[in-house]
């Protein structure tokens, strides 16, 4: 279980965010809301752990996040703006290579099983820098296939995407919260997943900035 | 953990013979500049001789500055240096694997160089090999020590010059103490002192220098 505590987030002399409290249960999909600047990624890389929040505590199970250290990292995904592979590198090197960072390596055969999934077919031995933006951001997205990870923590998954990888993805979200997988969602766009029985979260709504 | 060393490691390296260019150049700074003094002196063999260890190390230190600047910033760009933070590894050890690549692809070629160069400067074959020695100490030094200034200037403007500012000072012994004993061995005086001070600096950048960027990374990354 996730529970943020009381959290404040500073962005240069900014209080982006301040007393945001909240839990999120297994098998609970939050989305977060709020317009541009709200404080939205900052909140989601706060609860990472990438920004150093300036008050406030993130639990995980009950305990700090920040001295679980490995043990809170290794239990979730982070997607962000930012794609996370290398030009360089094929889509099946890549994948490979960020799951063994995650510490669950795949084999070659579910690693290519996992892309043709993704609609990648034929783009797999292909360095990412010819593939488009929304190719790329379907190698970026395989990871979640094969991610053991309870907690997701998804910034704008979808753009770039077309309608078909949408919908594909929207089902591996909602399988995974299903399985009592817990995901932190942001998007701007219109999707299916976002208006049933889910966590809405809205930042920014008043004007000092509080939930 | 090996396993996130060697993974980070042979990443690094496989991107390095893909794009070749950033290793080339380094080492083509190093032939270039080390080829240009005794070509502006002139062959007057006692004074190249007298010049040659330093000249060889400033070279040597000003070409693994050149290739510090990409060290990280490229994995900042591209979002994977978020997912190195966040990966349930030590940070330190993916650090470590980083430089080792980095060395293998910019320090190693300019060591096995050195000897080459070296005899433009009519260096007795005993110092070329000292030269070597002290080079292969010390290269793995400037690596480590340089990471940190790297880490430090990621995402600002301008980093490359930045990081020469930062990290030159610091690797001021290990340039004294590299020319300092290839010097000795000319004059005889014994390289042994200056090899083991060298050894001494290694082993304490390895130990130190990996947690020293694994903090400047978390620091910069915000």
């Amino acid at each position: 279980m996730l529970e943020v505590v009381e959290l404040e987030c500073m962005r240069g002399d900014r209080r982006l965010i301040s007393g945001l409290s909240f839990a999120l249960q297994q098998g609970e999909l939050m989305h977060l809301h709020g317009h541009n600047g709200s404080g939205k990624t900052t909140l989601m890389r706060t609860i990472c752990g990438l920004i150093q929040q300036s008050d406030g505590e993130i639990l995980w199970n009950g305990e700090n996040s920040r001295k679980l250290g490995e043990e809170f990292t290794g239990s979730l995904t982070y997607i962000g703006h930012k794609n996370g592979i290398k030009d360089d590198l094929n889509g099946l090197e890549n994948l490979q290579l960020n799951c063994r960072l995650a510490g669950m390596p795949v084999d070659r055969e579910r690693a290519w099983e996992v892309l043709e999934g993704m609609g990648l077919r034929g783009h797999e031995d292909l360095p990412v820098r010819v593939l488009s933006q929304g190719q790329k951001r379907r190698v970026t997205l395989a990871r979640l296939l094969l991610s053991k990870a309870p907690l997701w923590i998804l910034d704008e998954p979808f753009t770039a995407l077309d309608m078909a990888a949408v919908d594909f993805l929207q089902s591996v979200i909602s399988r995974h919260v299903e399985q009592g997988g817990m995901v932190i969602l942001t998007t701007h766009q219109e999707v299916s997943l976002t208006r049933g029985q889910v966590r809405q979260l809205r930042l920014g709504w008043k004007e000092d900035g509080n939930v | 953990m090996f396993d996130a060393f060697r993974t980070i490691m042979v990443r690094d390296l496989v991107l390095a013979m893909r794009r070749k260019s950033d290793v080339f150049s380094t080492l083509f700074f190093f032939v270039i500049v080390v080829s240009l003094f005794p070509l502006g002196i002139g062959p007057e063999m006692n004074t190249l001789r007298l010049i040659a260890p330093g000249v060889v190390w400033v070279a040597a230190l000003l070409a693994s500055m050149l290739a510090l600047e990409r060290l990280f910033a490229a994995d900042h760009d591209d979002g994977t240096l978020e997912q190195m933070l966040l990966a349930p590894q030590p940070l330190f050890i993916l650090v470590l694997g980083k430089v080792a690549a980095h060395w293998l692809a910019t320090g190693l070629p300019l060591v096995l160089m050195a000897p080459l160069l070296g005899l433009q400067y009519d260096l007795s074959t005993d110092a070329l090999r000292i030269l070597l020695y002290s080079l292969l100490l010390g290269t793995p030094a400037l690596s480590l020590i340089g990471a940190i200034g790297a880490a430090l200037t990621i995402g600002l403007r301008g980093g490359g010059v930045l990081v020469s500012l930062l990290v030159l000072p610091l690797c001021i012994p290990i340039l004294i103490f590299g020319a300092g004993a290839v010097e000795a061995n000319i004059s005889g005086l014994g390289e042994r002192g200056h090899l083991f001070m060298m050894g001494a600096l290694l082993v304490m950048s390895l130990l130190l220098a990996p947690l020293a960027t694994a903090a400047a990374l978390r620091v910069s990354a915000e």
